[in-house]
């Protein structure tokens, strides 16, 4: 798309991103201590929503591989940190995310809907068992210690991650790519026969959007300071975004961001001390917003605010007749 | 040598069979419902933790439980398919789109029914022992609660292929699943026959999860992997065929006895492995995609 249409139609979003980056960099100074390590695991899962939504979110393909990708990274960081720098770790994780992705594009391609689902819960689950089994039989150990990074650049990390996933998915929704995804996801048949180069552009966009989650996974690595399979390849790790990006709705860029931000928080206040009402809850959410509400949120408020917006012109209407009338009498 | 490799074969019978009988319900469910259901595991231990209440709190004897509890699941099923997926078939646009969003949905109801289960049983290991004598199969000796697990599954498989082969509700399941709207033309209720169908995968669940019981010590959150088992037996047997269910169940099961007897820590591995490899070969499964039973 020109960018001179971007500028005229994306305005508000052009002003809004910066602010919102610049906002999220500051916001640790600006709230107690306690909050502010929320703050992280917010940021966590708003980028690893943010990137399982650039290639799901179009296209419907609903991947469930986050866990393996994002635990890839941490791995990737447990390996390495006592001997590079933790900005070269941060980058290797994404690429060993991003290569094990581009394994899983390619071999995906045949598979669409549940098989597509299952595949890459199945693959998620024989990365993190083979690892297991590599970890006990092969290293000799259980979990591994990683020696662990300050807050503050923990959270300086994650901010430029989020950064990146905010304009890379405002980007992609206003180039060609973004559109080719979008016709994949209306119809894959259709899109092919216009010259979409359909698996070019599906392995491309997965791949690269989960460089993202091994990235998130090598920085973490450095917060959680010990780690195993369990809490590197947690399945939840998979599920959550999924439930995030839908909760929010995947059709506006802040959808997602809202999901997540709203499942933290119901997270941070539940988890320590009923881990399982939180769990029960978040069941219960997925299945009433997949079933009742699939458009998110976002979708209920824009409903709202046509309601309201139809009520106000109707009273507006209403308040005019009523003063013609008055003026008509007077005379 | 040929004791250990007879030890594997009914390890593996044993194993199987519990593994064709899981499968079966989620084959049902998905091959004429469409629903995946990877909640199946949830209502597995649920039945599972429903006969061990039922052994220690007023012992009855768990083969009199599953009267019980396999119906109490068929009418679980069959509300939550009037009711939720019901509602959520109406809405989608397509076959492919109801799939995707049953899944998710089904996804839901694992974490509600785990954790509902995690609330009132706790976290920790359960089991009782009945029938736990020995009994001697070709030189080796296996408790008798495990022979007569698989006694049980192989009837209840065999009883249940009759029942979807020659009945007149089992036709009118294999009609729905093959030309809906053929077969709703000729009068078959699909809405009614669609909630049977996952009323019945439930009850199954049921019976296997009373089983289970019977074999293994229960935890709440182990539902998953024994979803698991029936997601790779079903994939493998080819998703939605009732005889591939059955006959995947049993060789799976010899399989991972076979792994068990190498080294018991690979068995997972070897699970993920041969469901990842079987959906990229073969997505239709080793015996092809037959939506009925035959």
């Amino acid at each position: 798309m020109l960018i001179s249409t971007v500028l005229s139609e994306e305005k508000p979003a052009l002003v809004a991103i910066p602010v919102v980056i610049v906002a999220v960099g500051i916001a640790p100074q600006m709230v107690p201590e306690a909050i502010g390590i929320s703050l992280i695991t917010v940021l966590m899962y708003v980028v690893l929503t943010l990137s399982w939504t650039m290639f799901s979110g179009p296209t419907g393909y609903v991947s469930l591989a986050t866990a393996g990708l994002f635990g890839v990274g941490v791995y990737t960081s447990a390996i390495l940190r006592d001997r590079v720098p933790i900005e070269l770790i941060v980058l290797l994780g994404g690429i060993a995310a991003f290569l094990v992705a581009f394994a899983i594009g390619l071999l995906t391609l045949r598979l669409k809907g549940v098989y597509f689902i299952l595949f890459t819960f199945g693959i998620a689950a024989l990365i993190r068992s083979s690892v297991q089994w590599w970890e006990t039989h092969v290293s000799g150990t259980v979990g591994r210690h990683v020696t662990g990074a300050t807050n503050e650049t923990v959270y300086l990390l994650l901010t430029i991650l989020f950064a990146f996933a905010l304009i890379g998915g405002f980007l992609l929704r206003h180039s060609s790519p973004g559109l080719a995804l979008r016709g994949i996801g209306e119809n894959e048949d259709a899109a092919e026969h216009i010259g979409i180069d359909i698996t070019r552009i599906k392995v491309l966009t997965f791949s690269i959007s989960t460089a993202l989650m091994g990235m998130t996974g090598a920085v973490m690595a450095t917060r959680f300071r010990y780690i195993d399979p369990s809490i590197a390849f947690n399945p939840l790790i998979s599920f959550l975004p999924v439930v995030m990006a839908i909760l929010g709705g995947v059709s506006k860029l802040y959808g997602p961001i809202l999901g997540a931000v709203i499942l933290v928080v119901l997270q941070e206040f539940l988890i320590t001390e009923h881990p399982h009402v939180y769990l029960l809850l978040f069941g219960i959410t997925l299945v009433v917003i997949v079933i009742w509400l699939p458009g998110g949120l976002v979708e209920l408020a824009q409903k709202w605010y046509i309601k309201l917006k139809i009520q106000w012109i109707k009273l507006r209407m209403r308040t005019t007749r009523f003063r013609r009338e008055r003026e008509a009498k007077k005379r | 040598m040929i004791e250990s490799a007879i030890d594997i074969v009914v390890t593996g019978l044993i194993l199987g069979g519990l593994y064709a009988l899981i499968a079966v319900g989620l084959s049902l469910q998905y091959g004429v419902g469409r629903v995946l259901n990877v909640s199946h595991g949830e209502f597995i231990i649920l039945a599972a933790l429903g006969a061990y209440s039922l052994y220690t709190v007023a012992g009855i004897h768990p083969l009199v439980a599953v009267t019980l509890i396999a119906p109490a699941l068929f009418v679980i099923g069959y509300v939550l398919d009037r009711t939720m997926f019901n509602d959520l078939r109406r809405t989608s646009i397509n076959e492919d789109h109801f799939e995707g969003r049953s899944l998710l949905v089904s996804f839901g109801l694992l974490f509600v029914i785990q954790n509902l289960m995690l609330v009132s049983w706790g976290a920790g290991l359960r089991g009782y022992s009945v029938l736990n004598t020995p009994v001697e199969i070709l030189g080796n000796r296996y408790g008798l609660n495990r022979v007569l697990a698989l006694v049980v599954a192989v009837t209840a498989s065999l009883a249940f292929y009759l029942f979807i082969r020659h009945t007149r509700l089992g036709k009118a399941i294999r009609a729905a699943a093959e030309r809906p709207d053929m077969a709703e033309t000729l009068g078959v209720n699909r809405k009614r026959v669609l909630a049977i169908c996952f009323g019945l995968g439930a009850g199954l669940a049921g019976l296997a999860g009373v089983l289970y019981s019977m074999m293994f010590d229960i935890q709440a959150s182990r539902g998953i992997e024994l979803t698991i088992v029936a997601i790779v037996v079903v994939v493998v047997g080819g998703l939605g065929s009732i005889t591939g269910s059955l006959l995947g169940g049993f060789v799976l099961g010899l399989v991972i006895a076979l792994v068990n007897f190498i080294d018991p820590s690979l068995s997972l591995v070897a699970f993920y492995f041969i469901f990842v490899v079987v959906l990229l070969i073969r997505p239709s499964g080793i015996f092809g995609r037959q939506i009925h039973a035959d």
